[in-house]
């Protein structure tokens, strides 16, 4: 088991209900792209938050990274939509 | 490029344009040039009443000074300030401000346009728009032409 720190913005944020957990990772979770699969077994928030999943962006302790990244290690792994500020 | 003086605030607070050109300029004599964008929430013909904007603290200060700095590198600034408000902000309120400086006046527009470009599509901010009859329209969505405005600086 893994633990993650997980924040999240926007409508992926409302979607779910909450701006951030602390969740426990079953085993053979690699990639951001794996969480994203993972969580969309949690609960029907989650599968409406993730149903577009790839055009989710994450961010492994605020840095962007591709949905093939590893989360080992990460401290905090962020979850939202395109950006759409200046 | 080290030693460009980068200044990035993220802020709820309104700025001053004539302020930040003040700081960024003040007793130097080799800046020739200086460009400043300033982004300001529409109306969209009375439809808006607000626009909120959401960060993520941290990343987005993180990420407007990467993209400030690499600008400064690519283009050869001798100082660049940003600022990008968020928060509840009305029509006619700046939202964002970016100030570049360099001997020319071409590596100054260029900076200032590389910088927003990479803002808008990978500094985290999103916007949800008020609407002005009290029906909340809800979230932006992220505009294709962005995209390629950003893609653009990579094809030569």
């Amino acid at each position: 088991m893994t633990t993650v720190n997980l924040v999240y913005f926007a409508w992926v944020r409302e979607r779910i209900g909450r701006a951030e957990e602390t969740l426990e990772l079953p085993d053979g979770i690699v990639t951001a792209g794996d969480l994203l699969a993972h969580l969309k077994t949690l609960g029907e928030e989650y599968e409406a938050a993730l149903e577009h999943e790839n055009v989710i962006r994450v961010a492994i302790n605020q840095e962007h990274v591709e949905h093939d990244e590893p989360i080992a290690g990460a401290r905090e792994i962020a979850l939202f939509p395109p950006m759409t500020g200046g | 490029m080290a030693g460009v003086p980068v200044t990035v605030r993220v802020q709820r607070e309104d700025f001053d344009l004539a302020a930040e050109v003040q700081a960024l300029s003040a007793g130097r004599h080799d800046i020739g040039a200086v460009v400043t964008f300033s982004g300001l929430c529409r109306d969209e013909a009375g439809a808006l009443s607000a626009l909120e904007l959401e960060h993520y603290p941290g990343m987005a200060e993180a990420e407007i000074t990467r993209i400030c700095e690499e600008a400064a590198t690519r283009f050869g600034l001798q100082a660049v300030s940003a600022i990008h408000r968020f928060g509840k902000i009305l029509p006619g309120e700046n939202i964002v401000l970016v100030v570049t400086a360099s001997p020319h006046r071409q590596a100054a527009f260029n900076g200032a346009n590389f910088i927003m470009d990479f803002l808008k599509t990978s500094a985290p901010f999103w916007k949800k728009e008020h609407a002005a009859d009290g029906i909340a329209r809800g979230w932006v969505s992220a505009k294709d032409e962005d995209d390629s405005a950003r893609d653009r600086w990579s094809k030569n």
